[in-house]
């Protein structure tokens, strides 16, 4: 996207930091719940509390699931990686310092495809990842000279992913967001709620003049909770730099707060020592060193993640790369497609699932795995119609039935009496009859009143009940009406 | 390396430790004392020496990932100066 200043045209450049909160049971360095909703601070530990004596011990589930994210991010995993102290103060860190890693992550350098609206392709390259603890949750509206602190969430893992800047447009930086989510929720490592934060945003935002390839002083804007609220924080933060540079003023480095509301950003007060962490290695934790057989062992394990289950449908079962795109950015309706698919024409069942099925669920405000249409029904529908039993006019009627009662479509054809009449003879009679019925449009048809023809069909699969098949019916309209 | 007055006086900021007006000289000397001290080290040649963060390399013990502790906001909370409705309760620190 270029942007058109008063003078000149800008480029964004925008990288994006994402933490994502690691799906365990237990914290990333304590026995405590990481469940989501309990009253506050049931689910604490007094590792958590950053009690006197406390001493954290490492989560390996939170390992193996942070190494699963890094190859899913086709990442290199480091095998030897480091946790460090973030020092700062706050009410919402209890220790006074956050549990990360700094110069030694657990995963390096990778590479996320996103699909972008056009059908193109772009590779968004991924810095780093590394894990860490998660903060407590400060509720600032209950009171107006108090602040309110949940410790639930204080030590829950999270992976932080650190992106290039590799984005160039609003879109890029959604396409990506929805695709590392659709990854997360394959891999099972992330629940990907941006709405709960179980996966936040920060961004960094800076222009140049098109066609240079400078790097200017950029704004960061953290915690934006949707996927719609990023792409709106970054057009607008960048327009705000465009109308700086043009008017001669300087971008300063700051922390801006995105404004859902009226989807402007605005200054935060800028803090005296801002940044100034003092990081150093956690003397309470050794290093973490993994060995190759554990990587190869979790790499084996891995799901069949979106890209690779895109390009199959599209090149072995014939789906279009939208339609392809579509199904597989959800783990779950990925899943209930194929199996749908299985032995059935892939293709329709596409046509199906992306069309009434979808807008049933949607009618019902039901998700995938509530449907009372089972993945082996729809492809028993599908069937059905291919074998020339129904018609597709009949098919949407049997989909309603099996959308209120779950039943087999076959069932459905069988006891409704729904089966397509072919036979010629019995078609014949009911044109014929239709045609003595009205001379009149008859009259009128033979006098160019062509539009009739599509009436007389109608009239008589309205009269055989929609039965009927509409080919034959065609055939002999077009013979008698000549 | 020296640690000056403003130091000192960033150190307490950052740390949210007050240091009286005439203790500061201590404390300078105090951090002074300590550098000194820890400077001796850099009389060790450590060319092509690797950084060590840690003297226990390859102990890391990791645990299951199962859950123990619930239920715990009395234990929690027993020893929080202002609690209400299960938060601790602190002055406003929105920005």
């Amino acid at each position: 996207m270029i942007i058109q200043g008063k003078t000149n045209k800008w480029e964004i450049v925008c990288g994006l930091e994402i933490h994502c909160q690691i799906i365990s049971k237990s914290k990333i360095f304590s026995t405590a719940s990481t469940k989501f909703g309990a009253d506050a601070n049931q689910n604490v530990s007094f590792v958590d509390a950053g009690m006197p004596g406390m001493l954290p011990t490492l989560n390996q589930y939170c390992v193996y699931q942070a190494v699963k994210t890094g190859l899913g991010l086709c990442a290199k995993i480091n095998k030897y990686s480091e946790f460090s102290r973030k020092n700062y103060f706050y009410a919402d860190m209890p220790t006074g310092y956050q549990i990360t890693q700094f110069q030694y992550p657990i995963v390096g350098e990778g590479v996320v495809t996103i699909d972008l609206e056009d059908g193109t392709t772009k590779e968004i390259r991924i810095e780093r990842m590394h894990i860490e603890q998660d903060a407590a949750k400060s509720i600032h509206d209950i009171d107006p000279h108090k602040s309110f602190i949940d410790l639930n969430r204080a030590g829950v893992g999270l992976m932080e992913i650190v992106t290039k800047p590799d984005f160039r447009s609003p879109e890029e930086a959604g396409a990506f967001l929805r695709k590392l989510r659709s990854i997360l929720r394959y891999l099972e490592t992330c629940d990907g709620n941006m709405d709960e934060g179980s996966l936040r945003c920060d961004i960094n935002v800076s222009v140049r003049p098109y066609g240079t390839k400078e790097l200017r002083t950029r704004c960061e804007m953290k915690n934006v909770n949707s996927v719609k609220f990023v792409m709106q924080a970054i057009e607008n933060e960048a327009k705000r730099h465009v109308e700086v540079y043009e008017s001669g003023g300087t971008v300063e480095q700051e922390t801006r707060q995105f404004d859902a509301v009226s989807g402007q950003t605005k200054a935060m007060r800028k803090k005296e020592f801002a940044h100034d962490y003092r990081y150093f290695p956690e003397p309470d934790l050794p290093p973490l060193i993994i060995s190759d057989e554990y990587i190869k062992q979790i790499a084996d394990e891995l799901p069949e993640l979106p890209d690779a289950k895109k390009n199959r449908f599209v090149n072995e079962l014939g789906l279009t790369k939208y339609d392809a795109a579509v199904i597989c950015e959800n783990k779950e309706v990925a899943y209930f497609f194929e199996k749908a698919a299985t032995g059935h024409d892939a293709k329709k069942v596409a046509n199906w699932l992306m069309g009434d099925f979808f807008a049933m669920l949607k009618r019902k405000n039901l998700t995938i795995e509530q449907s009372p249409i089972t993945a082996e029904n729809l492809g028993r529908l599908v069937d059905l119609i291919e074998q020339n039993i129904i018609s597709g006019k009949i098919a949407k009627d049997v989909f309603e039935i099996m959308s209120e009662t779950g039943e087999n479509p076959e069932k459905i054809v069988e006891e409704k009496g729904l089966k397509q009449v072919t036979d010629s003879s019995t078609i014949e009679a009911i044109v014929d009859q239709v045609i003595a019925a009205n001379m009149d449009k008859v009259e009128a048809y033979k006098n160019g009143k062509t539009g009739l023809f599509g009436w007389f069909v109608g009239q008589v699969l309205k009269e055989s009940k929609g039965k009927a098949n509409p080919q034959i019916v065609n055939k002999f309209i077009q013979e008698k009406l000549g | 390396m020296t640690i000056d007055k403003q130091t000192v006086n960033r150190i307490a900021f950052l740390s949210h430790l007050k240091i009286d007006e005439n203790k500061i000289e201590e404390a300078q000397d105090e951090f002074n004392k300590i550098l000194n001290w820890v400077e001796k080290l850099s009389e060790v040649n450590t060319d092509n020496v690797e950084p060590l963060s840690s003297v226990n390399e390859n102990s890391l013990v990791c645990r299951e990932d199962i859950v123990i502790e619930k239920n715990q906001a009395d234990k929690i909370l027993a020893n929080a100066p202002v609690k209400e409705y299960g938060y601790f309760v602190v002055p406003k620190v929105v920005e």
